[in-house]
């Protein structure tokens, strides 16, 4: 063994800070996620309180914008993209039969990058107010003259170090999912969670440039003085639209794709029947992520771009209905001759056809531009973007977890509280959601503080908070049942449901550190499943027991990050003026980014210059580990 | 016999009813809606679902078509999935494996066409309008132009045909196309009259916007900022007002009358120092602020605080009042100064509220 050398194995908190195995950092992400997610919600509980009845004060008009503002932004980028990632994490390497991810080191600087990004963010709560110009930060609003604490700065520093955290996971599961799959696993073979997480990167990488050079550009213009958007030295604000746009809408599609994938995988499991036209559901998500490329302009209708753009924006959006269509329907006739079992994870999964179909057919009905000039920055919107994002995606993730609970964690969550988490979360959402639709058309438009009596807003406003609240509930359900279930002994079978196809029910719950003992041989489409039917208990091996090789856990990703997080802090506060003279020299003097970059840069050299080569597990101590796995 | 053919009367009788009562029961929750829907339509000003005028009338239309195509969709995929959730449920002691079907030719090619034949049907109509409400008005011979500038948070309105500017209150007349020019002093907003178009965004010098509508019925609409500006986004309303020809010609006569001024010099005096530096009666004073000219005959004062003779409104005065004691408390984030820091007294505040609140114009 030429680099087997032994591996320090930290315990504890270091386990966590250190670790590279990307079971651990899925867990890692579905925490942080959790807790951003939690800070999300409680934004959106009092922006549903403070809209409960006209002309409420509860919070002042400059906190309610603060509020939507964080709202949008956490929930999308700290919320539910790491949840997505969390997923991606747990899965996708066990579905192609894979030891983890192609470059484990960069996993793990994904998920810090994003934490701390995600923390210089939310800091801004108490470090003199957070952004306030709307999860879309239009200029000339987010600039410096109209927007004047740092909470945009907050905002534009804070997604570009949570940004880079994704763009990096994006290409690590893009290089994961091409190089290596198990011998047999053509493309035309993975589970379709893997497809949808493969197109879903391919669109983080094409997307999330986009979202970088816009939040470079308005740094400049907001830190250092810069005229992008600044209309009286040239600049032009509706580049800022055009910019963030590309990345926007790509952006709705990098996270409806994996709840796509979850329903592809939980809806034939609990029919007992193999999905539906798997061939034509590639194609449709490859043909969504390319069409989603195409439409960005269609939030940006009555900008005035002139009726060609409108016109061409308008039927490359609706064309997007067909290819969703198709996967519709193909759910719909998975079931159709199945056996369906009402598990809380197929309740999510069934749950999520007609909510989305109904956030489907409003999004057609937007595309239709002069229809559109009525619903745009209405709360018809908002009822639209709800219900593809909660109905849709939130479904998808709520589904994705109670399935591959018991995969991650190695326990079934608690059946009867999920049941109940599903009612309350899907009656609360339409509740909540299905109203806006008509507030929307009757004149409120989105984001105002509050509203005037008299407008026939008062009835349906107060229906959306109590439904807001039966949400609430779903979700302290959830959070109560991921307790109740922790408390109870590990144990269960290596495929819980009983009907699992893919590979990750092949091995135990939760799978060993090194995942597979040997590397499947995959025969087919749904390649466990396969097995089954033809008599076998487990996958044939393709490789004879052997050493196995394993990355060696390493801190220097959670150092990088926090040199990042230093100098983004450094950046934002250049040009502050202190009371204190030594903290205004060493922020304006640039000091503090110099620092913040000398540790990135500084680990950076150090992963270069000292060679590791990882660790080895010997066959001896796979049989062991086998037999307590 | 008889008997017999009762009792299959009865049958048939009972069997009829409850085919009937169970029609009832599944159009019930229908009705509810439909209820919902026919109630719950909002203001006559104010709501997209109540057109009153022919842009918002044809984008209400293209709206229905939409939405009819969208009701067929959501029956189809509800009715298939309610009878896949019924019919194919796991039942106790089913362990045979169902058969593992890979897919159906022919019904994906039927569930690609028919989405594909529905979006063209809303695709032409849609391209058709988007060209209608494309072309520029500006210039017609019988439009009347209209200049729309948004401030944070209120409208200037400027009638360059007429030499006229206004504020807050949209005068326009009923039955002629009129015809706006849309910019913003400083930041994004969007200009929406729901019951009488679709909104359109006010944009930098530069990428400026040109649409027109018109209005049928005399009238007061209610018209909103729809892009966020700012803390009092959702206070930046304005009102259309549409009146009949002449009136719009008595109107015009009145705006350009040279200005009252408070009886009293000595108020005349504060206000003209104070007030006028910003604000515009007739012929006097600045453009900063929100022209002034026959205040006392607007819907609303600040475009917020709704007038007698509007749901809930109150007395112009006293909403004058409320305003020029506290424009912070009315607005947050609004751009007047206090006009008691600008040293004036609540006397004075009080003469200056009396005197705007008289200030009307007859039209």
């Amino acid at each position: 063994m030429a680099h087997a050398h032994s591996v320090k194995r930290h315990t504890g908190l270091m386990d966590w800070l250190t670790t590279v195995d990307h079971k651990k950092i899925a867990i890692l992400y579905l925490l942080a996620g959790g807790l951003f997610f939690g800070f999300g919600g409680v934004e959106a509980m009092l922006i549903r309180l403070q809209l409960i009845k006209p002309m409420n004060d509860l919070v002042s008009a400059q906190t309610f914008n603060e509020l939507i503002t964080m709202h949008g932004t956490t929930m999308i980028f700290l919320g539910v993209m790491p949840v997505i990632f969390a997923l991606m994490n747990a899965v996708i390497p066990l579905q192609i039969g894979a030891r983890d991810v192609a470059f484990p080191f960069v996993n793990a600087l994904g998920f810090w990058t994003f934490l701390f990004g995600g923390i210089l963010l939310n800091l801004s709560w108490i470090m003199g107010g957070a952004p306030d110009a709307g999860w879309t930060a239009y200029t000339p609003l987010s600039t410096s003259t109209y927007s004047t604490t740092h909470g945009v700065d907050f905002y534009t520093v804070g997604l570009q170090i949570a940004g880079l955290g994704t763009l990096i996971g994006g290409i690590n599961f893009l290089a994961t999912i091409i190089t290596m799959r198990a011998p047999g696993m053509s493309f035309m073979r993975m589970p379709m969670f893997t497809w949808t997480s493969f197109i879903t990167s391919a669109m983080i990488l094409f997307a999330f440039p986009a979202i970088t050079v816009g939040l470079v550009l308005l740094s400049f213009d907001r830190i250092l003085g810069a005229n992008f958007f600044e209309v009286s030295n040239g600049g032009n604000p509706v580049l800022w639209q055009h910019i963030f746009w590309i990345f926007g809408h790509p952006e709705v599609y990098i996270l409806i794709l994996p709840a796509f994938g979850v329903i592809s995988e939980v809806i034939p499991t609990f029919a007992r029947k193999r999905l539906f036209g798997y061939s034509s559901m590639v194609f449709a998500t490859i043909l969504i992520a390319f069409l989603g490329f195409m439409v960005w302009a269609h939030h940006m209708f009555t900008t005035g771009l002139g009726p060609i753009a409108n016109a061409l924006f308008s039927i490359a959006t609706m064309l997007i209905a067909v290819p969703t269509g198709i996967k519709i329907f193909n759910w719909l006739f998975t079931m159709w001759g199945g056996q369906i079992r009402f598990t809380s994870a197929n309740l999510f999964a069934i749950g999520f056809v007609p909510t989305f179909v109904m956030g489907g057919v409003t999004g057609v009905m937007l595309a239709s531009a002069p229809a559109d000039y009525q619903f745009h920055d209405t709360y018809f919107v908002v009822a639209h973007f709800h219900y593809v994002i909660v109905g849709g995606l939130v479904f998808g993730l709520f589904a994705g977890l109670h399935y591959w609970w018991p995969k991650m964690f190695g326990r079934v969550l608690n059946e009867t509280i999920g049941k109940w988490t599903f009612w309350f979360f899907a009656i609360g959402f339409h509740l909540t959601f299905f109203v806006q639709h008509f507030l929307g058309l009757m004149g409120m438009q989105r984001r105002i503080f509050t509203y005037l009596p008299n407008q026939d807003f008062d009835t349906l406003n107060l229906v959306s908070t109590v439904g807001a609240f039966l949400m609430a509930v779903g979700v302290l359900l959830f959070l109560f049942n991921c307790f109740v279930t922790a408390a109870k002994p590990k144990g269960v079978a290596n495929d819980p449901w009983e009907d699992g196809r893919t590979l990750e029910w092949a091995i135990p719950s939760p799978p060993p550190e090194y995942n597979f003992k040997q590397i499947p041989l995959v025969r087919g489409l749904d390649a466990y499943w396969k097995e089954k039917m033809a008599g076998n208990k487990e996958m044939t091996p393709a490789e004879p027991l052997g050493s196995i090789h394993m990355p060696s856990p390493t801190i220097l990703p959670f150092v990088m990050s926090v040199g990042i997080f230093i100098a983004g802090l450094g950046l934002m506060f250049s040009s502050e003026k202190f009371n204190n003279s030594f903290m205004s020299m060493i922020f304006n003097n640039w000091i503090v980014v110099i620092i913040g970059l000398v540790i990135t840069f500084g680990s950076m050299l150090l992963r270069s210059l000292f060679d590791d080569h990882g660790w080895h597990i010997e066959p001896e101590e796979l049989e062991e580990e086998g037999v307590k796995a | 016999m008889c008997f017999q053919r009762s009792l299959r009367k009865w049958k048939k009788w009972g069997r009829s009813m409850m085919k009937r009562w169970q029609a009832v029961k599944r159009l019930l929750p229908l009705l509810a809606v439909f209820s919902l829907l026919l109630a719950g339509c909002g203001r006559e000003d104010l709501s997209v679902l109540r057109p009153q005028g022919p842009v918002a009338q044809e984008q209400l239309g293209l709206m229905k078509l939409a939405i009819s195509i969208m009701i067929v969709v959501l029956v189809i995929v509800f009715a298939i999935a309610a009878y896949v959730l019924v019919k194919f449920r796991r039942r106790k002691g089913q362990n045979g494996v169902p058969e593992q079907v890979e897919g159906n030719f022919k019904l994906e090619i039927i569930w690609t066409v028919i989405p594909l034949v529905l979006v063209i049907i809303l695709a032409v109509p849609t391209v058709q309008q988007i060209f209608a409400f494309g072309d520029d008005h500006y210039n017609d011979k019988d439009a009347v132009q209209v200049k729309v500038t948004s401030h944070q948070y209120w409208w200037e309105f400027e009638y360059p045909q007429y030499g006229v500017k206004t504020a807050q209150t949209l005068v326009i007349p009923t039955g002629k196309k009129i015809a706006f020019e849309l910019k913003t002093a400083d930041v994004l907003h969007s200009f929406w009259v729901p019951s009488l178009s679709g909104k359109m965004d006010t944009n930098p010098d530069g990428t400026i916007n040109r649409f027109s509508f018109s209005a049928d019925k005399e009238g007061v609409y209610r018209g909103k900022c729809a892009e966020l500006c700012g803390p009092s986004h959702g206070f930046m309303e304005f009102k259309v007002k549409a009146v009949n020809g002449d009136s719009f010609d008595n109107w015009v006569t009145a705006m350009k009358a040279p200005a009252v001024l408070p009886e009293d010099p000595a108020l005349a005096e504060a206000f003209k120092k104070q007030c006028l530096s910003c604000h515009a009666v007739g012929d006097q004073g600045g453009p900063v602020g929100p022209n002034l000219t026959g205040i006392g005959s607007r819907e609303s004062v600040a475009g917020i605080l709704l007038n007698e003779g509007q749901d809930g409104g109150k007395p112009v005065k006293e909403n004058l009042k409320e305003w020029l004691m506290d424009p912070q408390a009315v607005k947050p984030g609004n751009k007047m100064p206090n006009p008691k820091d600008l040293g004036l007294t609540d006397e004075q505040i009080d003469g200056i509220a009396d005197y705007l609140a008289n200030y009307k114009l007859n039209y």
